[in-house]
């Protein structure tokens, strides 16, 4: 995407605001014009970044999982517009050139796929589950609302990781990867 | 999906202005509301962004806590204050939808959520009152084992999934209003109306009144309290029946007590009739079941549910049991 065609998109209005760009995967990007976009589909179809997958498309099965500003959210719920000026970080952006991103390669060694369709959106949400650990914001799980600090034990991995299925049942290779990433052994 | 117009407001007033039209409608993280459009339950003709409109966490004089409507689910999880003061909520957060979903979720738009009720999203095939009034109900005679056993009507049995708005009940939560007539209060526990007649009104809220921040009182009952959810499956499902319950012992003597129900009721279910048949009495298990015999005495189950009432009843007085243990800890 130009520079020029941006400088295009910018200058058109909607409801009389300015419409700006998403930041996806370091790369700017005009929101659509039609509202009625999902950020899925925007992403898939309009940017052909097709590694964010879209399976039940009504917020069930987490394969759709992006972040945004860090967050990990479900891009099938989200209309693309109401992202102007975010960042979004898909499966593609990830790694760093053909350098697999640590949880990718944990996922290689822990068989935590078999079909592969729900595993962007895995790994892109235990990016998002690390970061709020480390946060200290609690689970359904956690004992102790006042700890300062969370492990990331079996129990509270598999309660945060629950928004995301797996329909060939790679759940225990799936936690494994993630444990060894974010949990030394642990998990 | 039916094509909109896109607006973002800027403030409040900005916002009442933008929703004039009937049929626009405020958006929030829009992870009900946009499922809704793709399903065609709801065409607004125009959604009117209100996710940059307050989303601060703040401390009112009075030593509660007011929050503004577009602070996520997560936020309000998360914050030290709620979790120290009113762990109640934080746990009733945190029970609810998955972690991408509270990233994304609106306090105000979970206020507002509609009912998951099966017959409601099937446009196709059902009928359903609250979708189109006077058509008739499928639930009632149909697969009704998710659906109301408090506060249903010949018209609808649907319950309110919010996890978050059964705490907010058990608070004493106030919501605050604005619209172009000005700005009111209203109780959570009043914010929702009971189906009757009309289960498609579902709140006290005006055409293009907007949610702009859930108060809550100061916590002093509140720092004892939990909520627990009994689901199909331990994560990511709506309560079958949940209960959130604070506790404030005095010896052996109930001091005074919060109680409410979710899963069971059109609306989160405040146990009135629980709360006061504990006050001043022992904090026996006797006395725990005796108040929820007290709330489920009207209880009205369907084919497929009769099992909430028991679940319902043992649960409550199994929150109840483990806040005394605690207490005497």
């Amino acid at each position: 995407m130009g520079r020029g065609s941006l400088a295009a998109a910018r200058s058109l209005s909607l409801k009389g605001e300015s419409i700006v760009s998403i930041i996806i995967n370091g790369r700017e990007a005009p929101v659509p014009a039609d509202a009625r976009v999902s950020l899925l589909d925007f992403v898939r179809e309009h940017l052909e970044l097709h590694g964010t997958k879209k399976g039940c498309n009504q917020g069930a099965c987490g394969a759709c999982t992006v972040l945004v500003d860090g967050e990990r959210i479900l891009s099938c719920l989200a209309l693309a517009v109401q992202y102007d000026g975010r960042v979004v970080t898909t499966i593609e952006g990830l790694a760093s050139g053909s350098a697999l991103h640590p949880l990718q390669q944990a996922f290689i060694d822990h068989d935590g796929f078999q079909c592969g369709y729900c595993t962007p959106g895995q790994i892109c949400s235990a990016v998002g589950m690390a970061d709020e650990v480390a946060r200290g914001v609690p689970s359904h799980v956690t004992d102790d609302l006042r700890a300062a600090e969370i492990a990331l034990d079996h129990d509270e991995l598999r309660e945060r990781m629950s928004g995301n299925l797996c329909r060939c049942g790679a759940h225990n290779g799936i936690v494994d990867a993630i444990a060894e990433v974010y949990a030394g052994s642990a998990a | 999906m039916i094509g909109f117009a896109y607006s973002r407001a800027t403030d409040a007033p900005d916002a009442i202005r933008r929703a004039e039209d009937d049929n626009a409608k405020y958006l929030g993280g829009g992870t009900n509301l946009v499922d809704l459009m793709r399903e065609t339950v709801e065409a607004p003709s125009a959604l009117v962004d209100v996710t940059g409109l307050s989303a601060e966490i703040e401390e009112t004089d009075d030593g509660g806590l007011m929050v503004g409507a577009a602070t996520r689910n997560t936020a309000v999880a998360e914050h030290p204050a709620v979790r120290t003061r009113y762990p109640m909520l934080t746990r009733a957060i945190v029970a609810g939808a998955s972690a991408q979903i509270r990233n994304m979720a609106t306090v105000g738009g979970n206020l507002l959520q509609r009912t998951r009720c099966t017959y409601f999203y099937d446009t196709d095939g059902s009928r359903c009152n609250k979708r189109s009034p006077g058509e008739g109900c499928d639930a009632i005679e149909g697969f009704n084992r998710n659906h109301a056993i408090l506060g249903g009507s010949p018209a609808c049995v649907a319950t309110h999934p919010s996890d978050m708005c059964v705490a907010l009940a058990a608070l004493d939560a106030v919501v605050h209003l604005s619209s172009a007539s000005g700005e009111r209060t209203v109780a959570l526990c009043h914010l929702h109306r009971l189906p009757d007649d009309r289960p498609d009104l579902e709140t006290l809220l005006e055409p293009g009144e907007l949610i702009t921040a859930v108060q809550l009182p100061p916590a002093n009952l509140a720092a004892r309290s939990t909520y627990r959810k009994v689901r199909d499956r331990t994560s990511y499902a709506f309560a079958l029946v949940s209960v959130a319950a604070a506790l404030e012992l005095d010896g052996d003597t109930i001091a005074d007590v919060r109680l409410a129900l979710g899963g069971v009721a059109p609306k989160p279910w405040r146990a009135w009739r629980a709360e006061e048949a504990l006050r001043g009495r022992p904090a026996t298990e006797a006395n725990f079941r005796q108040a929820a015999d007290a709330e489920l005495a009207d209880a009205r189950p369907l084919a497929g549910n009769a099992f909430k009432v028991d679940l319902a009843r043992r649960t409550l007085a199994a929150v109840l049991q483990q806040l005394t243990e605690e207490a005497r800890r």
